[in-house]
């Protein structure tokens, strides 16, 4: 079972959004309200941590544990990360949530999670069908 | 140990392990963290109707389907296995704004009650704070090319400019909606 793995990581960091409250609508309110550290300092740690990791994989040319040379795609600019990532914004600031978030609220027993996830698969597969109109 | 486990964990534990994770699904196997793909392989999945977007082997992706299956595992041994308290210690300017500004009067749960409860669906904040917050996510995320983690964490991790363009939208649809349209619904 070669998916095991990713179900067991999947766990830890569920149990970490959770414990850390990062996947509470409340938490999201006070950051953007800029009342308290607590967002910044999850997220900027993060990325400090995520940053150093890569260095030390680029640069010893790390390979993954089935033999292949770690490989990190550069992704390309497209008009959509700063349209879609207002229209993202938008939604965060209301759901307090975000694609990860609504998974561990759907497992801590938050029943409305569903209702979440369901319109944002309805989002996803709207955009996928207006792909060709948008602008990118 | 198991009660610090039961307590909310403070941002500098909880920032670096899901900086760790990065690293942890490159060395396991060669794959980028970001989880609003999930959403695109789900649709492909289940709805495809013959859209180019969403006609992809989307199976040879379904490692990305386990890591959010987890995730939802992670969600119940941190809230019901581990136990939690019972509200979320936000500050006290945050509870006394949203006392004032929403009306809101029970702070218990990771979600407000009086905007996340199904009963809403009844009334227009069920169809703002569910449907259309949810619909918003979900078609942001695909149109920016990713969310929180795959361009926040995984992307800004990998210096991409196109991940900084995303996250200053993030904030800025954010605080458009936290400081103008949230002041104009209540």
């Amino acid at each position: 079972m070669k998916n095991l793995k990713y179900l067991v990581l999947g766990g830890l960091f569920g149990i970490i959004l959770t414990k850390s409250e990062v996947v509470s609508w409340w938490r999201i309110q006070e950051m953007f309200r800029f009342q308290s550290f607590h967002m910044y300092g999850v997220i900027g740690s993060a990325i400090a941590v995520g940053l150093v990791s890569l260095q030390l994989i680029k640069r010893n040319r790390l390979k993954s544990l089935n033999g292949e040379v770690i490989t990190l795609a550069d992704k390309k600019y497209t008009h959509g990360a700063w349209i879609g990532g207002i229209i993202f914004g938008l939604g965060w600031a209301l759901t307090g949530a975000c694609p990860g978030p609504m998974f561990a609220q759907l497992g801590s027993g938050v029943a409305s999670a569903a209702v979440l996830i369901l319109a944002a698969l309805a989002g996803t597969w709207t955009y996928s069908a207006l792909r060709e109109k948008l602008p990118h | 140990m198991l009660d610090f486990l039961r307590q909310p964990w403070p941002w500098y534990v909880a920032g670096p392990l899901i900086g760790l994770t990065v690293p942890a699904l490159l060395l396991l196997g060669n794959k980028t963290l970001g989880i609003s793909s999930s959403l695109r392989h789900l649709c492909a999945a289940c709805v495809p109707a013959g859209l180019p977007f969403l006609t992809y082997n989307w199976r040879a992706e379904s490692w990305n389907l386990f890591f959010v299956l987890g995730i939802v595992i992670g969600g119940f041994v941190g809230y019901q296995v581990l136990g939690h308290p019972a509200t979320v210690a936000i500050s006290a300017e945050t509870v006394r704004d949203l006392k004032a500004q929403m009306g809101l009067t029970d702070f218990s749960g990771l979600l407000p009650n009086e905007l996340f409860a199904l009963e809403n669906l009844a009334n227009w904040k069920g169809w703002v704070f569910l449907v259309l917050g949810g619909f918003l996510v979900g078609f942001g995320t695909r149109y920016a090319g990713g969310c929180t983690s795959g361009h926040a964490i995984a992307g800004l991790s990998n210096l991409q400019w196109v991940s900084l363009v995303a996250v200053i939208g993030f904030f800025v649809g954010g605080l458009l909606m936290t400081w103008v349209i949230y002041p104009l619904l209540f």
